[in-house]
């Protein structure tokens, strides 16, 4: 992916993210993650039908990385299976790590295949998928 | 000022992050490495003669830090650092003579270490919290202290300078008053004994806490100080060798008389000795000296960061070297994060004064403190980069 796009698509979803901002719905789990590495501290809320994933959101205050990774993820992941969702986890985690992945099914999620290169933002990158992957987990073991 | 005397300065960079920690000078390193190089033994212990030079450099550190502040050498306590020295005084002294509904006055500029010591006590102790409101520009002032002042106010606890919003607090007339009013005055000298003046009689103060990392010297090494009446009184939080008379199988024992009392184990030795020359170069170059440095760098950047336009300032008024900013609609990090492209070190975050979003209705901030050894193209530098800071995506990401 050429940097300017990967910027483009960066800044679109720090600038505009999706679904962020809570709402006060019971039937939705909740998670907050923060790191002591880095200042951002978000929480995030999903709502599951059945095992399809209904919606999620998050808020909190956090930089450009951090933010716009939620926004993908959460625009990427409603309507997808818990399976499908860890999938995309999955191959998400080994990018960041620098380990094998397929990018095919990443989308704009691949914007961050060169994080690696600063190992203080890597952090950044992870926090949204460690929320998300929290929630599936909390989620499925409740039923 | 005196930048020759600091190594690291060789390389290119700018190092504005100095209320977390500070550069250490060649002769503070030279002094420790002095200790493991030609005379390592561990204190009072020892009648060799490595042992008896270790124990004389040991020793007299504590007179140094007594001329420092003003106050007896035996009311010096080392401790590990701030933190530490805080908690001794939260968990050795107030916990034995506070009661159930006594009131200590708080604000919410305070950092958690000065917070949630006294939480954890309200938990165990029933003591009732009260943080003091704090001005338009998040100073404090007696007056607001006044009015929360009760029969029941023991304890009044604050930083002498704050670590986001860097006022100075008015410590002789607030000491003065609790004084007066019989309300014991613990201080947070973090901030402030490493940049100005601090008198620790004067002010009437009953606790100092301050950390030795922040004013040029080691790592791991902080002091507690404490009116000897009160540290009679105090508990150690540690037991252990070099702080006892004598113990018994019967269970009886008998400890030493303070400051040896509260420094069980083996202390940080080369540490405390590296303090003592942080010391002794601290007042060579003059506390007054290092103030009035400092605020003239802060003057010199307020001159030029109140034009670009995109910046928020939180702490403008405040006299010490420490500025808060945001660049509006930019993350605190990602500002930090794009200013170590050009090698100028700040931090971002809400420096552990988490109770401080609440008046400055947000949580995060840049935070830019100088120290003496900053200059003005230092300052130039930050600026610079600032002004420049339009396209800061296409840095940062």
């Amino acid at each position: 992916m050429d940097a300017n796009l990967k910027r483009e698509i960066i800044l679109d979803n720090y600038q505009e993210p999706f679904h962020k901002g809570l709402i006060d719905d019971t039937s939705y789990c909740k998670v907050n993650t923060s790191s002591e590495s880095c200042i951002d501290n978000l929480d995030f809320i999903m709502k599951m039908d059945g095992d399809v994933i209904e919606d999620i959101r998050f808020d909190g205050e956090a930089c450009a990385i951090s933010t716009s990774v939620s926004s993908i993820f959460i625009r990427k992941l409603i309507g997808k299976t818990t399976e499908e969702a860890k999938e995309i986890l999955n191959h998400y985690k080994n990018m960041i790590n620098e380990k094998e992945y397929n990018a095919d099914i990443l989308g704009e999620l691949n914007a961050y295949d060169e994080i690696y290169k600063q190992p203080n933002r890597k952090n950044c990158a992870m926090l949204p998928e460690e929320a998300i992957e929290k929630l599936l987990e909390e989620l499925n073991n409740g039923e | 000022m005196n930048r020759d005397d600091f190594p690291i300065l060789s390389q290119d960079f700018v190092y504005f992050d100095n209320g977390a920690t500070t550069l250490k000078p060649q002769c503070v390193l030279d002094k420790m490495n002095d200790y493991y190089d030609y005379h390592t033994s561990n204190i009072h212990r020892g009648d060799y003669d490595f042992a008896i030079k270790t124990n004389e450099e040991y020793d007299r550190v504590r007179s140094l830090i007594g001329q420092f502040i003003n106050a007896n050498p035996e009311e010096c306590i080392y401790t590990s650092g701030t933190t530490m020295s805080i908690n001794m005084v939260v968990f050795g002294y107030m916990k034995y003579h506070l009661q159930k509904g006594d009131e200590v006055l708080l604000n919410k500029a305070e950092h958690a270490s000065n917070i949630l010591p006294w939480i954890r006590l309200s938990e165990e102790i029933g003591i009732v919290i009260k943080y003091v409101p704090l001005n338009e520009d998040y100073s404090l002032s007696l007056d607001a202290i006044k009015t929360c002042v009760t029969d029941r106010t023991k304890v009044i606890s604050l930083a002498h300078v704050t670590n986001v919003i860097g006022d100075v607090r008015d410590v002789e007339a607030i000491g003065d008053y609790c004084h007066q009013n019989h309300i014991l005055f613990h201080v947070d000298g973090a901030q402030s004994v490493p940049h100005l003046p601090v008198d620790f009689k004067k002010c009437h103060m009953d606790f100092l806490s301050f950390s030795g990392h922040k004013m040029c010297g080691p790592t791991g090494v902080g002091v507690l100080v404490g009116r000897k009446e009160l540290l009679k009184d105090m508990h150690p939080l540690c037991y252990g060798g070099g702080m006892n008379s004598f113990f018994e199988e019967d269970g009886s024992y008998e400890l030493k008389d303070s400051p040896i009392r509260f420094e069980a184990g083996t202390p940080p030795v080369a540490e405390v000795i590296g303090l003592g020359k942080a010391i002794e170069y601290l007042m060579e170059i003059g506390m007054d000296k290092i103030h009035e440095h400092e605020i003239e760098l802060k003057k010199y950047l307020l001159d030029q960061i109140q034009d670009i336009p995109n910046v928020i300032l939180y702490n403008k008024n405040s006299q010490s070297g420490i500025l808060s900013f945001n660049l509006d609609g930019v993350f605190a990090q990602d500002v930090s994060i794009y200013l170590n492209h050009y090698h100028i070190y700040v931090r971002a975050g809400n420096h552990c004064a988490k109770m401080l979003k609440d008046e400055l209705k947000i949580k995060n901030t840049v935070r830019v403190s100088v120290y003496f050894y900053n200059s003005f193209e230092d300052v130039d530098r930050l600026v610079e980069a600032l002004k420049n800071s339009k396209d800061i995506f296409k840095v940062v990401l």
